[in-house]
C-alpha cells in the first residue's frame, strides 16, 4: 500500500445469527485510490462484512471508522450519506420502474417539489454511460431488461449516488465477456478518480487483473492480507482452505458400489440455470455436488423433485424414463425420493407447529387410513426417528421453532426417513449447524447409504464433500465441468474446478463467460 | 428502440382500457335511441364519473400492493354528510365541502395508520374500517334525505358552453391536482416502490412507510370527492349498505380492467378511470339492446370474473413452481 | 405494548390454573373472559340474561352465524379469506327453497341441493385461488357478484316466494331432545366434525401445514392446491347450509340475507383467536367469537341500539382485537 491515511477502517467486528458466528473480531482497512479484493470461501464471512459496512446489518461489537471519525449506520440510507455504496448480489432494483427512476431512486432530481423527469433521464444517461452501458435505455423497465442488463444497471445506480466507497459483491458473476472489459475500465478509472473499491469475486483472473490489495478470510476473520501479485493462485488456495480438520468422516466403503443406477439424468437443461447435466447415482452411493454457491446445484435438486416446470432432457428412476410432475409425485409411491431443502426455516419446517406434527407431515398418508390418522402408529414412529436420530427435544408438542438448529435440521432429516426414502436429495444440510450435529449427520448419511439409499449431496462445504462422497461432481455455471472420483476428492481439485482454474499452477485460467 | 415504443409500453394497460371504453361506448352510443347526443353523454358521464373517483382512490392503495375494501363505504359515508353539510350560502356551502373532503381525508389516513403502523392486514383491516364508515353514515342518515346546495350541484352535473359535461371536467381537473403531483412525486414514487419489491425499496433507502400513508389518505380524499358528486346527482344522502359495498366491488374490477396489477407496483389512475367508464358502459349495454335490467348483475358479475382470471395467464410463465408461493 | 401487558396477566392468570386451560391460546381465553363479563354487565340491566331460556335462545340464534363461521375459519386457517359469504348463503336458502317446488323429489333434495349450490361457489373460489393463484379476497369477491347475480336472474328481482321446506323448518326450529333446539345440535354435529377434521386427519395438518408455510408444505410431498379447493368447497356449503337453516328460521328465503353474516363471520373467527395470515387458531376459539358476537348483538338490540352504533362497536372492536393478537411482525 501507499502508506496513505486510511479512508475507512473496521476494527474487531463481530456478528452472529442465532448460534452460528458469521464474523469474528474482523479487521478491515480501505485506503482511497485502491481497490481491494476480499477472498474467502463460500460462508468465509465476505457478505456479512460488506453487509455490516453497508448498514444493512448491525454489528454485535466492534467499530468502524470513516476519515478517522467514528461512525455507526443505522440503515442503507445512512450508509449511502456517508458515500459508502454497495453493489449487492441480491439485485437491489425495483422491477416495475423504469431504469432512469430505479437509477436516482434515493434521492431524485426535483422541480416544484416533483420529479423532474427529463433531469433524471439525463442523469440516468450520463450514470449509464459512465457505467459503459450506453446501449440501456433509461426508460425502459427493470424487469424487462436480462440479468447481465440489470447487473449493468446496478453498477450505474451506484455511481450516479456519487459513492466515496464503492463495493461490488460478485458485481460480474451475471455479466458476459465484453461487459466485464468495460466494467473494468470504468472501474479503473474511478481508481484513479480517487474512490476506495473493495471488489469481492472467486474469479481468480480478475481479481489478478484489477486487485492492488487482497485480504483473505476464513471463518470469519480476516487471515491474512497482502499486495496483489506477490501470492501464487496455489499460496491463495492455501490461505482460503486454511489447515484446519475439524470434521470427523465415517469410513467410506472400500469397493464402490455396483448396483445399478436408481437416479439418472440425461442431459438436462432448464432456463439458462441448468445446461446439458447427466449423472447418474446408484444405490449404496454418497454423489457429491460441488462448485461455487448458485452455479445450478440448488435447481438440479429442485428439478429431480418435480418444482421445475420445463426441463429438457430425460429423469430416469431403475433405469426407466420418468415425469415427475411434483414433489407429491417425486415422494409418494414407487420414486421414493425425499428432499432436505435448502433453507430448513421456510421451506423445510413450519417453525410455529409442533415436532410431532413437522415430524409426521411428510408421511401423513402412510400413517393415516381413509384419512384419519392413526396415533398409535404416528406415536411409534416418531418414537423411532427421534430414537435414531438423537433428537433433543423437551418435548413433541413444543413449537419446533424452539430447538436448536442443529435439531431442528434433524427433524427436517427425520420427517423424510419416516417415508423410507430411496433416494435422497441434501442441499446443504449442514449450513449454520454446529460440529457435532454434523458429525452425526454424516455418520446417519454413511448409515443410509449402506442400507440401499442412493444419496445425492450438495454441500458448500467442501471439507465434508472430501470426507462424505464416494464421488463428486463440479458444476459451474450450470454444467458438469469434472467428475471426481475416490482419492481424486481433494481440496485442491475442488476449488481449483470450482473457480474454473484449469490445472494446479497455472496462474489464471478462462471464466465460462467472463 | 424509439422513445414513443417505450411510451406505449409503459402506458399500454391505460391504452388497452381506453380502447376498451371506446370501442364499448361507440356501440353504447350507436345502438341508443337518442344517438350520440350530448344528453347521451352528459348522462353517461355521470354516472361513470362516480365509479371513476372510487376507481382512482383504489388505485393508490393497489399501487402499494394493498386494497382498500372501505373506499365504497367512505363514499357512502361522505354522500351522508354532504347532505347534511353542503348546503345554505356559498361560504357555508364552502366550508361544507371542506369537511366532506377533510373527513375523506381522515378516513383514509385512519385506514393507512392501521396498515401500516398496526401491520395489520390491508384486507381485515378495511373491511373492519368499513364497517365504521358505514355505521357513521347511518348514524347520520338512519333514513335517505337531505339536501345539497343545488346551485352549486347543477353547476357540476351540468353541461359547458352545451355539449362538455362538467364531472368530466372535474374529473379532468381532479386529476391534475391529485393524481398527477402524486405520481410524480417522491412519495408516490415510494408507493410504487413499495407494491413493486418492498426488499428492494428499502435497501434503496426509500420512504416506503410515508409513501404508503400518502396513498391510502389520498384514496379516502379521492372516495370523498365521489361521495360528493353522488350528492349532486342525487340530491340526497342515503346510508346504502348494498350501494356502498357494489362501489368498491366495481372499483376493484375498474382498476383491473384499467390495467393495474393487483400485486402492486404497476398501473395507473388514467387506466383505472377509462376502466371505470368502460366497466359503467358494458353495464350500460344491456340496456341498449333491450336486454331485460335483471341479467345487469350478472352480465358485471362475469365481466368481473374474467378480468380478474385475465390476471393469472402470467402464471403460464413462472418455470420454478416455488415461486407460486412467494 | 398492550401486547406485553396484556399477555402478561393472561399469563400470570393461566399459571395458577389447570394444565388444559393453561395451554389454551390467551385469545381463546380473553374471548370466554369477554362473554362472561357481557353476560354479568348484561344482568345488572336486566334479570332475564341469566337466565336458561334466554341463554339456550342465544346459542340457537348463534348456531347459524357457528355454521358459517365454520367454514370461513377453514378458509382463513389457510391464509386465505372468502367473501362470498352473503350470496352462498342467500343462494342455499333461496335455491333450497326453489328445489321445494317441483314435488316430492324436490322437497326431500331440497337440502341438498341447496348444499350443493354452495360448493359450487366454493369450487369456483377454489379453482381461482389454487389453480390460478387469484387473490383470494379477488375471486371471492367476483364469484359473490356473479352468485347474486345468478340469484336476481333467477328470482325476477322480487322477493322468492318459494317457502322453506318442513325438514328446514324442522332442522332450525325444531327440537329432537327436548329443551335443546335443532339447530344448536346441527351446530354442535358440525363443530365437532370440525374439531375431529382439524386435530385428528391427514387433511386438518395439511390445512395448518399450508397456513403455516405454503412452500413447505408443498415441498414436504402435500398436494396443496387439491387442500385449498377442498377448504373453499367447505366453506361454501357451510354457507349455503347456514342459510337453508336461516330460510329454516324464517320459513322463507330472502334477497340479502347473508349481507348481515360476512363481518360477523370474518370477526367471529379472528376474535376467536384464529390469525388471519392462517396456520393458527382453534374451533374452541371461534365457537367463543360466535357466542362473543351474538350476545353482543343481542345485548346491543337488548339495549335498543340502533344498526349504526352496531356497525361502528363491531368495526371498532375488531381493530381493536385484532391489534391484539393479529399484527404482523416488525420488520428487520
Amino acid at each position: 500500500m501507499d502508506g496513505a491515511a486510511p479512508l475507512f477502517r473496521m476494527e474487531g467486528i463481530s456478528k452472529r445469527y442465532g448460534g452460528v458466528r458469521a464474523l469474528e473480531k474482523a479487521d478491515l482497512t480501505v485506503t482511497a485510490g485502491s481497490i481491494h479484493a476480499i477472498l474467502g470461501e463460500n460462508g468465509a464471512g465476505k457478505s456479512t462484512l460488506i453487509k455490516v459496512m453497508a448498514g444493512v446489518v448491525a454489528p454485535d461489537e466492534g467499530a468502524m471508522s470513516l476519515d478517522g471519525r467514528e461512525v455507526t449506520f443505522a440503515s442503507p440510507a445512512a450508509a449511502n450519506q456517508a458515500g459508502i455504496v454497495c453493489i449487492f448480489q441480491e439485485l437491489s432494483l425495483i422491477p416495475e420502474l423504469s431504469v432512469a427512476d430505479n437509477i436516482v431512486i434515493s434521492d431524485p432530481p426535483k422541480r416544484f417539489g416533483m420529479i423532474d423527469r427529463k433531469a433524471q433521464r439525463r442523469i440516468a444517461k450520463e450514470a449509464l454511460a459512465r457505467a459503459g452501458a450506453s446501449d440501456i435505455h433509461p426508460r425502459a423497465l427493470v424487469k424487462d431488461l436480462p440479468l447481465s442488463r440489470r447487473q449493468m444497471v446496478e453498477i450505474a445506480k451506484a455511481l450516479a449516488r456519487k459513492p466515496r466507497i464503492l463495493i461490488l459483491d460478485e458485481a460480474t458473476s451475471a455479466l458476459t465477456a465484453a461487459d466485464v472489459a468495460k466494467v473494468f475500465a470504468v472501474l479503473k478509472r474511478l481508481r484513479s478518480e480517487g474512490l476506495a473499491l473493495l471488489y469481492i469475486s472467486h474469479r481468480m483472473n480478475e481479481i489478478a487483473e484489477l486487485a492492488d490489495h487482497c485480504t483473505v478470510f476464513r471463518n470469519g476473520r480476516n487471515v491474512a492480507s497482502y499486495p496483489a501479485g506477490s501470492k501464487s493462485d496455489n499460496e491463495v488456495v492455501e490461505l482460503m482452505i486454511g489447515r484446519e480438520y475439524s470434521h470427523i468422516f465415517p469410513p467410506k466403503p472400500v469397493a464402490a458400489s455396483a448396483a445399478a443406477p436408481v437416479l439418472e439424468a440425461r442431459n438436462l437443461s432448464w432456463a439458462d440455470r441448468l445446461d446439458n447435466i447427466s449423472l447418474s447415482v446408484r444405490a449404496g452411493e454418497v454423489v457429491g455436488l460441488g462448485g461455487l454457491d448458485g452455479q445450478g446445484q440448488r435447481e438440479l435438486l429442485l428439478a429431480f423433485f418435480g418444482v421445475l416446470r420445463g426441463l429438457r432432457g430425460e429423469v430416469l428412476i431403475d433405469g426407466k424414463p420418468v415425469s415427475i410432475a411434483s414433489p407429491t409425485a417425486a415422494s409418494h409411491g414407487r420414486i421414493g425420493m425425499a428432499l432436505i431443502p435448502e433453507d430448513r426455516k421456510t421451506e423445510g419446517l413450519m417453525l410455529p407447529m409442533t415436532v410431532r406434527e413437522n415430524l409426521s407431515f411428510a408421511a401423513l398418508d402412510r400413517l393415516s387410513k381413509a384419512g384419519i390418522i392413526d396415533r398409535a402408529a404416528e406415536q411409534r414412529l416418531i418414537d423411532d426417528m427421534v430414537g435414531l436420530l438423537a433428537i433433543k427435544t423437551a418435548g413433541l408438542d413444543i413449537p419446533v421453532g424452539a430447538l436448536s438448529g442443529g435439531n431442528q435440521q434433524k427433524v427436517v432429516i427425520a420427517k423424510w426417513l419416516m417415508r423410507q426414502p430411496r433416494i435422497i436429495l441434501l442441499n446443504d444440510p449442514t449450513r449454520g449447524i454446529d460440529v457435532g450435529t454434523k458429525q452425526e449427520l454424516y455418520q446417519l448419511m454413511r448409515k443410509l447409504a449402506d442400507a440401499g439409499a442412493a444419496i445425492l449431496f450438495y454441500s458448500t462445504d467442501y471439507d465434508e464433500l472430501i470426507g462424505c462422497c464416494d464421488r463428486v461432481l463440479v458444476l459451474y455455471d450450470g454444467a458438469i465441468k469434472r467428475e471426481l472420483v475416490g482419492e481424486g476428492i481433494t481440496e485442491h481439485a475442488l476449488i481449483a474446478t470450482a473457480l474454473n482454474i484449469h490445472g494446479d499452477d497455472r496462474r489464471t485460467g478462462v471464466g465460462g463467460k467472463a | 428502440m424509439k422513445d414513443w415504443r417505450y411510451w406505449l409500453a409503459e402506458e399500454r394497460g391505460t391504452l388497452l382500457a381506453f380502447g376498451i371504453f371506446i370501442v364499448m361506448f361507440a356501440i353504447y352510443s350507436a345502438n341508443h335511441p337518442a344517438g350520440f347526443t350530448a344528453n347521451v353523454v352528459q348522462t353517461a358521464a355521470n354516472k361513470g364519473v362516480l365509479l371513476a373517483f372510487v376507481a382512482m382512490a383504489q388505485t393508490l392503495v393497489v399501487i402499494t400492493a394493498g386494497i382498500d375494501l372501505s373506499v365504497g363505504m367512505i363514499f357512502t359515508l361522505t354522500n351522508c354528510m354532504a347532505s347534511w353539510l353542503v348546503v345554505g350560502t356559498g361560504l357555508e356551502t364552502t366550508f361544507g365541502v371542506l369537511a366532506v373532503l377533510g373527513t375523506g381525508l381522515i378516513c383514509g389516513a385512519v385506514n393507512g395508520a392501521i396498515v401500516i403502523y398496526g401491520r395489520l392486514q390491508p384486507i381485515v383491516a378495511t373491511i373492519a374500517t368499513g364497517a365504521v364508515f358505514f355505521g357513521l353514515a347511518l348514524l347520520l342518515r338512519p333514513v335517505p334525505g337531505g339536501s345539497v346546495n343545488e346551485d352549486l350541484a347543477d353547476f357540476l352535473t351540468g353541461r359547458f358552453f352545451g355539449v362538455v359535461p362538467a364531472s368530466l371536467v372535474a374529473l379532468l381537473v381532479i386529476v391534475l391536482i391529485v393524481w398527477v403531483p402524486f405520481s410524480r412525486s417522491e412519495l408516490g414514487r415510494a408507493a410504487y416502490a413499495a407494491g413493486s419489491s418492498e426488499t428492494a425499496a428499502y435497501m434503496s433507502g426509500v420512504p416506503i412507510r410515508r409513501g404508503k400513508f400518502l396513498a391510502y389518505t389520498l384514496a379516502g380524499l379521492l372516495a370523498a370527492i365521489g361521495g360528493l358528486f353522488l350528492t349532486f346527482f342525487t340530491y340526497t344522502g342515503e346510508a346504502a349498505y348494498a350501494s356502498g359495498n357494489a362501489y368498491t366491488l366495481f372499483s376493484i374490477a375498474a382498476v383491473v380492467l384499467g390495467g393495474v396489477s393487483l400485486f402492486g407496483g404497476k398501473g395507473s389512475a388514467i387506466g383505472a378511470i377509462f376502466g371505470a367508464l368502460a366497466f359503467r358502459t358494458i353495464g350500460d349495454l344491456l340496456f341498449v339492446f333491450d336486454f331485460d335490467p335483471l341479467w345487469q348483475p350478472l352480465f358485471q358479475g362475469v365481466i368481473l370474473l374474467i378480468a380478474v382470471s385475465l390476471g393469472a395467464f402470467a402464471l403460464f410463465r413462472v418455470r420454478n413452481r416455488l415461486e407460486w408461493f412467494l | 405494548m398492550s401486547e406485553t401487558t396484556l399477555g402478561g396477566i393472561m399469563g400470570g392468570i393461566a399459571g395458577r390454573m389447570p394444565k388444559f386451560i393453561r395451554r389454551a391460546d390467551p385469545a381463546v381465553l380473553t374471548a370466554f373472559a369477554c362473554i362472561v363479563i357481557l353476560l354479568l354487565l348484561g344482568s345488572l340491566y336486566s334479570r332475564s340474561f341469566l337466565s336458561p331460556e334466554y341463554l339456550l335462545q342465544q346459542l340457537k340464534v348463534a348456531s347459524f352465524l357457528g355454521v358459517i363461521a365454520t367454514g370461513m375459519m377453514l378458509v382463513i386457517l389457510l391464509g386465505q379469506i372468502d367473501l362470498s359469504v352473503p350470496w352462498s348463503v342467500a343462494a342455499g336458502a333461496m335455491m333450497a327453497c326453489a328445489a321445494a317446488a317441483y314435488g316430492p323429489v324436490g322437497i326431500a333434495l331440497a337440502i341438498p341441493f341447496g348444499v350443493l349450490c354452495g360448493v359450487a361457489i366454493g369450487i369456483v373460489n377454489g379453482i381461482g385461488v389454487a389453480y390460478l393463484r387469484i387473490p383470494s379476497m379477488i375471486i371471492t369477491l367476483a364469484t359473490n357478484a356473479v352468485a347474486q347475480g345468478l340469484m336476481v336472474v333467477y328470482t325476477g328481482g322480487f322477493s322468492p316466494q318459494d317457502v322453506a321446506t318442513a325438514a328446514m323448518r324442522y332442522l332450525a326450529t325444531g327440537f329432537t331432545i327436548p329443551g335443546v333446539p335443532n339447530a344448536v345440535i346441527i351446530w354442535a354435529l358440525i363443530g365437532a366434525a370440525m374439531v375431529f377434521a382439524l386435530t385428528r386427519t391427514s387433511f386438518g395438518r395439511a390445512v395448518y401445514g399450508i397456513g403455516n408455510r405454503e412452500r413447505a408444505a408443498y415441498l414436504s410431498g402435500i398436494d396443496t392446491r387439491r387442500i385449498v379447493m377442498v377448504a373453499f368447497a367447505v366453506s361454501g356449503g357451510l354457507s349455503a347450509f347456514g342459510g337453508v337453516l336461516l330460510a329454516g328460521y324464517a320459513s322463507k328465503a330472502a334477497q340479502s340475507m347473508g349481507d348481515a353474516y360476512l363481518l360477523p363471520s370474518i370477526a367471529a373467527v379472528v376474535l376467536g383467536g384464529t390469525s388471519i395470515l392462517g396456520g393458527r387458531g382453534s374451533y374452541l376459539g371461534t365457537v367463543a367469537g360466535v357466542i362473543l358476537i351474538t350476545l353482543l348483538q343481542s345485548i346491543l338490540s337488548v339495549m335498543q341500539m340502533p344498526e349504526a352504533g352496531r356497525q361502528i362497536i363491531y368495526g371498532v372492536v375488531m381493530v381493536a382485537m385484532l391489534l391484539l393478537y393479529g399484527r404482523a411482525p416488525a420488520s428487520r
